[in-house]
């Protein structure tokens, strides 16, 4: 799809999508005119409810964008404003035409930023120019959004998408999920970075990452578009290949931002030459070094996605072993998976009871000024306390224990 | 409209007609406020000299049968939707019709689907004068535009029994098109290539119509085992190739929702039944064949089925859903009003736990009691909600007349009374501060499920006293409402309407609880 194209001395851009099965999300042509104002030609399937609302938003937007004479080309699904505004500006783009000033919409979400050690049982991937699934993603209560912009993504696509995932972090609130984004492979993601960076996602994922330097390089490029902002902007590198695998370690560590490292396995059984299986045996080494990777740099280990979207037992199955193997979660293709992938990963009953214990253990301990944490006649060594803290913690969140659930009541 | 028509509020505030189609009309006056008193309407005598002894009432052809019915100008004939957009005879009787020369005929069909396009040549022509039944996509933006010559009148399945049994609609010619009928017109709707289930929806016309005219592609010999209808009130029966396309009757199999966000409005709602002890040992609910009741089905199902609580009735639309329900015993019976895919039918057909009902039973005003307002919890769609949780099934936020009643106002008494909604439609929200049409009035519904949030309504204390301990997400309706126009961009603008009206929605006891108006063009 030529996104560009001379007629006469006037070029013509265009954004969006449309046609009869395109659901709330808008076409924009623009093509700049030497004079006679902005003539909007609208054909919106929601007319009868915000057509004015349209044409004022077209109006102010291309002044905001400093186009005075332009036709203006609108099929509308429907579209919500922040993306009729990314859809308006990208049009503006395409066109050739530099704009005045972005076209952003009034902020109204900016979430508290996000713990280093933070829940990511689930992250639920979100195709970054497909906003009709942006609204509502939220709800379904995923740890995480990942607003997609590098393989869902067509490469004609890019400039569309990277507005949109950029008004989106402005004005859709998804309901406590980590808004994290995944930028495109290194130098398209700089251009990816520049516009994201400043509405401040709480998480970068970094694909195809297979040396140190990348990581190092996103760093800096963050640090300089947060100017002097203390927010907290994590990373997650992921490794898709025998080459990324090989540095894990040195990945996981390059950036004090690096909050977590997971693992491609599609991109990374390309790499190695066979076909994904349903068990995963191809990449056990591969899941394997990235979690021992992670954890010897302290960040968490999290796993690939699970593609069969229909197959619950099997997506089951691979969570329980994932779990038990290290990974702290895994990515969602569909909503449907969050609820399996959140079961499995939740700590057990048993896991619960034996945490509390230790931590009781641990604040008599501290209560009575002992240095050595016994349980019955067992030595707890520091490493295992840290531990059932953590569980304890994360049981609390997820509710599975209330706040004044205590190790006593536990060990009745 | 005659002369001293004029427009008044009723109870709702809302402007209605006082005169439609030349009768007198009473505006509602609110829930059980409308007393009805008088006589039922009776059909003439007829007596059984008059019909062949050897009850061969068998005609050569359709036109024939409108002939000795005496068909001519200004007369109603009825037609029904148990082939739903598949049913080919409803079309080729007014064709017909047309052909003999008639004119200015009112069409009185239970419901209209996109097959009955070409009505609207028929009106252009003069054929049609104007539909009293629910209108849905061409005909109903036909009537939308001002163009039919008389009025629309959308009533109830409950509230076109009552029409038919007050005398208020008097039916000249009966058209019953049936999968399966016996010379002497007993009827069944279970087998048959072209079979559909139930066949209720004509149970009225062939009790109260002046003449009754079956027409059948599966003709058998005497007698139709099992008889939905009764050829003693069988004029004629017509034998013709097809009465209909099977592929369009009934769905092959009806489809849940895929969608994560209604998957999440149907579970939600089974939780909350579940929850607030609507759920126990013996209940009955309804849900209808759309994709958000369907999939409540299926977590309904799985709820019961881990608290091993049974059903004693599920009213549908049926579907596989609930026929899977009858059979793994999760309920006793179902109670059918009309059947929507091809595991309903064979049940239908094959289970003498799953029973064809007719809108008599199930729902009629003027029965002594229906089985509608037994039912513990109903759940259902709607176009548009508003703030005082009144809801719109008949027409768009734009005004466009779209869809018929149905069985929803009817359903509307049950205990418990769910719409299950999508908060928003690609930008159009569903809550709005004041519905575009009423069809139901808020003081019957009770919940209004979205995926962002459960409203409930204030009158019924005792559900929020139940689910106070639930983490369902309960909000109020403001605060969805709020929320939804947030990112859509404000609330919607209004239609714009003409003074004209086009149609009126009838209520469940026959009194008009709103107008539509010819929508303004640009």
């Amino acid at each position: 799809m030529k996104r560009r194209r001379k007629s006469g001395d006037s070029s013509t851009g265009s954004a969006g999508r449309r046609g009869e099965r395109v659901r709330s999300d808008i076409w924009v042509e623009v093509e700049p005119k030497a004079k006679g104002g902005i003539q909007l030609e609208l054909a919106s399937r929601v007319e009868p409810y915000y057509g004015d609302s349209i044409r004022r938003q077209v109006a102010a937007g291309m002044s905001t964008l400093g186009v005075d004479n332009a036709r203006v080309a609108i099929e509308d699904a429907g579209a919500l404003p922040f993306v009729i505004a990314a859809r308006l500006e990208a049009a503006v783009r395409a066109a050739g035409h530099q704009p005045a000033a972005p076209l952003l919409p009034e902020r109204t979400v900016e979430p508290a930023p996000s713990d280093r050690d933070r829940l990511r049982r689930s992250r639920l991937y979100l195709p970054g120019n497909e906003p009709k699934f942006f609204i509502n993603a939220g709800l379904h209560g995923p740890d995480a959004v990942i607003l997609d912009l590098e393989d869902s993504v067509a490469p004609d696509a890019k400039t569309d998408a990277r507005l949109l995932v950029r008004n989106a972090l402005r004005t859709v609130d998804f309901h406590g999920a980590e808004r994290m984004v995944r930028i495109n492979q290194l130098p398209l993601g700089f251009d990816d970075l520049a516009e994201i960076v400043p509405q401040h996602p709480e998480l970068i994922l970094i694909p195809k990452v297979e040396r140190p330097d990348q990581v190092r390089e996103v760093d800096a490029i963050i640090a300089e578009a947060l100017g002097g902002s203390e927010r907290p902007l994590w990373l997650m590198p992921i490794l898709e290949s025998a080459l990324g695998i090989e540095h894990a370690f040195d990945i996981a560590r390059a950036s004090d931002r690096v909050a977590a490292l997971t693992i491609g396995l599609e991109d990374y059984s390309a790499d190695i030459g066979v076909p994904r299986s349903a068990d995963g045996i191809e990449s056990m080494y591969a899941r394997r070094r990235t979690i021992n990777a992670a954890k010897a740099a302290r960040v968490q280990a999290i796993d690939s996605v699970y593609s069969d979207v229909d197959n619950v037992e099997g997506l089951e199955s691979w969570c329980l072993a994932s779990k038990q193997i290290g990974f702290e979660g895994m990515g969602c293709l569909h909503p449907r998976q969050i609820e399996v992938i959140h079961a499995a990963y939740k700590p057990t009953e048993p896991e619960i009871e034996k945490a509390l214990r230790i931590v009781a253990a641990f604040e008599r301990a501290e209560a009575e000024g002992l240095a050595v944490v016994s349980l019955g006649s067992k030595m707890i060594d520091p490493p295992v306390v840290k531990q059932a803290q953590r569980l304890v913690a994360q049981a609390r969140e997820l509710g599975v224990i209330s706040e004044d659930e205590s190790a006593t009541e536990a060990e009745k | 409209m005659k002369k001293d028509a004029k427009l008044v509020k009723n109870a709702l505030g809302r402007r209605v007609p006082t005169v439609v189609n030349g009768i007198e009309q009473t505006p509602y006056k609110g829930v059980g406020r409308f007393e009805p008193t008088g006589r039922k309407q009776a059909p003439p005598v007829r007596s059984c000299r008059d019909y062949p002894a050897d009850g061969d009432k068998r005609v050569a052809s359709l036109e024939e049968a409108l002939k000795k019915c005496g068909l001519r100008d200004g007369m109603v004939i009825s037609s029904h939707h148990h082939f739903r957009n598949g049913d080919r005879v409803a079309l080729r009787v007014l064709e017909t019709a047309a052909k003999m020369g008639a004119k200015d005929l009112m069409w009185f069909p239970s419901a209209s689907f996109p097959c009955h396009e070409p009505v609207i040549e028929l009106m252009d022509k003069g054929v049609v004068h104007h539909i009293e039944g629910s209108m849905n996509g061409p005909l109903g933006r036909y009537c939308s535009h001002g163009k039919m010559r008389g009025m629309g009148v959308l009533r109830s399945h409950g509230g076109r029994w009552q029409a038919i049994q007050d005398g208020e609609v008097k039916i000249d010619i009966a058209i019953i098109a049936a999968p399966t009928a016996d010379p002497f017109g007993n009827c069944d709707g279970s087998h048959g290539p072209s079979a559909c289930g139930s066949l209720g929806f004509a149970l009225a016309d062939s009790i109260y119509a002046e003449n009754v005219i079956v027409v059948t592609d599966n003709l058998v010999p005497f007698p139709c085992i099992p008889w939905q209808i009764q050829g003693n009130n069988v004029d004629y029966v017509v034998e013709v190739d097809s009465v209909g396309d099977p592929s369009k009757i009934v769905s092959g199999t009806t489809v849940i929702t895929r969608s994560p966000d209604r998957q999440r409005i149907a579970r939600q709602v089974a939780q909350m039944l579940r929850d607030c002890g609507i759920m126990r040992e013996g209940f009955s609910f309804q849900a209808g064949a759309g994709g958000i009741a369907l999939a409540f089905v299926t977590y309904l199902s799985a709820m019961m089925r881990e608290a091993g609580i049974k059903a004693r009735f599920v009213r549908g639309g049926s579907t596989k859903y609930l026929v899977e329900m009858l059979e793994t015993g999760l309920t006793d019976y179902i109670l059918d009003g009309q059947t929507f895919d091809l595991d309903g039918v064979r049940s239908i057909a094959e289970d003498p736990r799953h029973v064809p009902t007719s809108p008599f039973t199930s729902y009629n005003f003027h029965g002594k009691g229906n089985f509608a307002s037994m039912v513990d919890a109903v759940v259902l769609g709607a176009t548009e909600v508003d703030v005082d949780f009144n809801a719109n099934v008949n027409t768009h936020s734009d005004g466009l007349l779209l869809h018929g009643i149905g069985g929803w106002q009817n359903c509307l008494t049950a205990g418990c009374t769910i719409l299950a909604v999508p908060s928003f439609r690609d930008r159009i929200p569903v809550i709005v501060d004041q519905v575009t049409t009423v069809t139901g009035p808020g003081e019957l519904i009770d919940v209004i499920a979205t995926e962002r949030g459960i409203a409930i309504n204030p009158r019924r204390q005792d559900l929020l006293d139940a689910l106070a301990g639930s983490d369902l997400p309960i909000r109020p309706i403001e605060e969805i409402k709020a929320e939804v126009e947030g990112f859509c961009g404000g609330p919607p603008q209004r239609a714009r309407f003409t003074d004209k009206p086009v149609a009126v929605i009838k209520w469940v006891d026959g009194t008009v609880i709103d107008t539509v108006f010819q929508v303004e063009e640009d």
